[in-house]
């Protein structure tokens, strides 16, 4: 992105160019001055966006109706595009078609300043770019997707008559969209598998000697897969030339700001340390753990082991309670010692891992507590696993059971039952925590089991426990604190900026 | 002789000589040289050791086989893992700048473990096997063996017992170490249809058309059920077992199996029955229609352990590496002769370092003493080792790598005359 010398050379003309399709592939920066309200509000709004995106990939299936929905509608309320009107009429109210695209153009690339700094910002940033991209291709006019094919010069390779002739039946049985009737009439593409690797994984296309074989509604992968890697490849571009915009002391604060607004709270910071004792642990397992914890703590007393995932899932949760790494320590070792393994073989095969998930061994990350979304997304638990998150990977008539164990009322059960094979996991998780803990409806929306915990202790604990939920650790007002930016152009507006960083503030701390 | 003569307090005293005598280093470096058709392949590539004591060592790297060979042959490594090659010698990995020390490549590798089976065999658990339950292992490598090379295109698959549970696959097609953390992953989603955790029952769904991939495992599935699970793990005899079975089935099913089952006790003809219930259930309704399907997949499919599939960091046990625990030598296994493969009948580290005592056959001296006409001072000690071997029960796992190697050889000759005709092209 060129903030400087290049700006003045475009003219409006090649802006209406630019913005004649309601679908861009980001190719060409924005070369236009903005000022830094704009640049500001078009920032913290698209980063809305993503993280709605965010939060309905975890809620809803990505193409489903109700997340088409949801999404439009965000779109509709943040002033972005969200449906490829055919026609450039002028809307009644609020800004035209031409707005909201060259809006959509520029917060982007803003965005990808913020987010090209480090590995994780970078992969979080290109996943919701891809779900929005995906969400808005599909919404396009058939005629719309070969006009955007075309116009950014995407071509693949079509099958022949005879080939498909050849495969007919394996091409119908590999997708769902595909009949033996409708074989005919449409194109199909052939390309190596490592360029569609969202339907090799989920089985949805015909694979043959390293090659897949897309059929043209499925044309959406191969071009997500070039938007992925063109977005990953100009993010370490962007990265490098980094330091440039770093030197701009109006841009500096703000950026990194933006980006730390995806994560919320991480749950890692320690302020807990030594707050619990080994010996609260069963108790508070039953009373203030989250399900998926329940059910690890349970299996770690029962089996006096755990698998990989278990400990991780589980031993970066304890660490976030609260528990030490001495702590962590003994209570791994009291625990894993009661079963096959002896002390000597702990201390050689186990307290390495231990010791490297508070950052003593390795490369010294200290890591963070799993989110409901890693815990759910990620690493599937697979035979001998009792990790994962109990909404999502038990056959609901085991969670039913575990259930009345835990004396859910057989109303709950069924609401949260409803809930979960609507999957909404998390939901359902809320739902439990609400009919556990008595309250009607809780005012915290479940997005990680350290928050669960947290909840849980405000609720139990009444104005006892108020020490852990204001020691709730919150990265981004580190940053929050720094000056607001002070900008010629600004210095006009510093109430509105003011009200503005305010705004962003509050933003992150619900993020 | 059997194998139960290992005894893994005598490992520090016979290892010096399988790496002095045994260990086929010229293959070894052969196959992760590749050809030497990229630069430095072997000498970023990290080795691990563990050594007495659990002590494990990583980031190993070695510049030429001799090295590798002098290294190991003084340290005499319990278990030798391979890792990836990566962008820096793994050895001076703590010399670079942090973050640019990245692993770039490996071979696609599959980990196969019986202790994953264990909610489906009757006849051990954990870390013990049977006759009964290799079975499970064959057919995981015909399963997988098929889908790599028809579905993915791979050509060069080594598969090897991994000397006491389970089998490993290391795909060598230079397309395959290429691959990134996603592609490998999806190619582990790809081919894994078993999931769920000890908290889910029914893990194997399939839904409706049946894609080619599953109908082509299943092809190779049904080839081996009766035999191996009706018969040998016997799942439609004992009723508990019975009952895990029908948990499986739709409700309706369930209660009209139940049963029928009173007057057939023949799991056969259980078997029948329950594949005539899901036909008639294929004729009436949508849901739940192939639920036969399911259960011998739940029962036979293979289980892949993806988290060693995904990463290109992962280490992974060494071919010709001993396994401490049972002496076993990790060797490749000759798919040709898949079906008689016996794990027990694989040399232990003691048994072929027993053989070497044994004196010579007329036979065999004969043959030595030709070749030493032939060659000349230089040669003598390595091709005393290639002798060595070759007078053991290890011959012919290293005869089996051989041919492999031959194969993959032709590919990279191919690979190393483009690069050849491209410089003399002016």
């Amino acid at each position: 992105m060129q903030f400087s010398s290049r700006r003045k050379k475009f003219t409006t003309n090649s802006q209406t160019e630019l913005y004649s399709h309601p679908l861009l592939f980001y190719v060409q920066p924005p070369l236009e001055n903005i000022s830094l309200m704009e640049f500001e509000t078009f920032a913290v709004e698209r980063l809305k966006l993503l993280k709605t995106i965010e939060n309905l990939g975890v809620s809803y299936v990505k193409v489903s109706d109700q997340y088409i929905k949801k999404l439009e509608a965000e779109s509709k309320a943040l002033n972005f595009l969200y449906r490829p009107e055919a026609d450039d009429r002028k809307p009644q109210s609020g800004p035209t078609e031409q707005e909201k695209r060259r809006k959509d153009h520029i917060s982007h690339f803003i965005l990808r300043l913020a987010y090209c700094q480090t590995e994780d910002l970078r992969r979080w940033f290109i996943q919701q770019e891809v779900d929005l991209f995906r969400y808005r291709f599909n919404a396009l006019y058939p005629k719309q997707k070969l006009e955007f094919l075309h116009r950014n010069n995407l071509q693949y390779d079509t099958i022949s008559v005879e080939e498909k002739k050849a495969l007919h039946d394996k091409l119908v049985n590999s997708s769902y969209a595909v009949s033996g009737i409708t074989v005919e009439d449409q194109d199909f593409y052939k390309v190596p598998f490592q360029d569609a690797l969202d339907l090799v994984r989920s089985r949805k296309v015909y694979l043959k000697a390293g090659y897949v074989y897309i059929p043209h509604q499925e044309i959406v992968t191969i071009v997500l897969n070039d938007f992925r890697t063109r977005l990953s490849k100009a993010l370490a571009l962007t990265a490098r030339s980094l330091p440039a915009v770093h030197s701009d002391e109006r841009l500096q604060p703000l950026l990194n700001h933006l980006s730390h607004a995806y994560v919320g709270q991480d749950y890692s910071i320690q302020k807990n340390v030594g707050k619990i004792s080994l010996e609260q642990i069963d108790s508070l397992s039953g009373k203030s753990f989250p399900l998926c914890m329940r059910q690890v703590h349970q299996s770690l007393r029962e089996n006096h082991h755990l698998r990989h995932g278990g400990r991780m899932q589980y031993g970066l949760f304890l660490k976030g309670i609260g528990l030490s790494l001495e702590q962590a320590l003994q209570f791994w070792r009291s625990e894993f010692i009661k079963g096959k393994v002896d002390a000597d073989k702990f201390d050689k095969a186990y307290a390495y891992s231990v010791r490297h998930m508070f950052g003593k061994e390795g490369k010294r990350t200290d890591y963070t507590p799993y989110s409901c979304m890693k815990v759910i997304l990620s690493n599937a638990p697979s035979q001998g696993d009792h990790h994962g998150c109990p909404f999502r990977h038990s056959d609901p008539e085991l969670l039913k059971q575990k259930l009345q164990v835990y004396k859910v009322s057989p109303s709950g059960i069924i609401q949260i039952l409803e809930l979960v094979k609507g999957m909404h996991y998390q939901l359902a998780c809320q739902k439990y925590f609400e009919l556990t803990h008595n309250v009607e409806e809780a005012s915290f929306s479940l997005n990680h089991p350290n928050q669960y915990f947290i909840e849980s202790q405000k609720v139990l604990g009444g104005g006892r426990d108020i020490k852990r939920e204001t020691d709730a650790p919150q990265k981004p007002q580190e940053n929050s604190t720094k000056a607001p930016i002070a900008a010629p152009e600004a210095a006009a507006n510093t109430q509105d900026v003011a009200e503005m960083t305010e705004e962003l503030d509050s933003f992150f701390q619900d993020a | 002789m059997p194998a139960s003569d290992y005894d893994s307090a005598c490992l520090p005293d016979i290892l010096p000589l399988y790496y002095r005598r045994l260990f086929p280093f010229s293959q070894y470096y052969r196959w992760l040289n590749y050809g030497g058709v990229q630069k430095n392949y072997f000498q970023n590539r990290e080795f691990s050791f563990t050594l007495k004591d659990d002590i494990y060592v990583r980031y190993q790297s070695f510049t030429t086989q001799n090295e590798l060979e002098k290294e190991m042959q003084k340290i005499n490594p319990y278990k030798i893992d391979i890792g990836a090659i990566y962008s820096h010698r793994p050895n001076q990995h703590n010399t670079v700048k942090s973050g640019t020390f990245q692993a770039l490549e490996k071979e696609l590798v599959f980990d196969i473990d019986m202790t994953d089976y264990d909610d489906v065999r009757s006849c051990c658990s954990a870390a013990e096997i049977c006759p009964k339950c290799w079975t499970l292992m064959t057919i995981a490598i015909r399963v997988l063996d098929r889908a790599l090379r028809d579905d993915f295109g791979f050509q060069h698959l080594l598969w090897v017992y991994s000397g006491r549970r389970g089998v490993h696959c290391w795909v060598c097609d230079e397309a395959a170490r290429k691959l990134s953390v996603a592609a490998r992953s999806a190619v582990a989603e790809y081919l894994s249809l078993v999931k769920g955790g000890d908290e889910t029952m029914k893990k194997v769904v399939l839904s409706d058309p049946i894609h080619p991939f599953i109908r082509e495992s299943l092809v190779l599935v049904e080839r081996y059920f009766p035999l191996y699970a009706l018969q040998d793990q016997d799942i439609l005899g004992r009723k508990e077992s019975v009952d895990k079975v029908l948990a499986l089935t739709p409700e309706d099913v369930r209660k009209q199996l139940q049963q029928d089952f009173q007057n057939e006790k023949k799991p056969e003809n259980r078997w029948n029955l329950l594949k005539d219930q899901a036909k008639r259930k294929q004729g009436t309704s949508k849901k739940g229609q192939h639920f036969e399907k399911e259960i011998m997949l739940q029962y036979c499919y293979p289980r892949l352990d993806v988290n060693v599939s995904k990463g290109v960091n992962h280490l992974l046990k060494s071919p010709f590496s001993v396994h401490p625990k049972t002496g076993r030598i990790s060797v490749p296994i000759d798919l040709k002769e898949l079906e008689t493969f016996d794990p027990f009948a694989v040399p232990t580290i003691s048994m072929i370092c027993e053989e070497l005592d044994r004196p010579r056959t007329v036979e065999e001296e004969e043959k030595s003493e030709e070749t030493n006409d032939k060659e000349n001072e230089k040669d003598a000690a390595e091709s005393r080792k290639i002798r060595d071997y070759k007078r053991t029960s290890l011959a012919k796992y290293v005869k089996c790598f051989d041919q492999f190697l031959d194969v993959m050889s032709r590919s990279w000759k191919g690979e190393l005359l483009k690069k050849s005709d491209l410089q003399k092209d002016f």
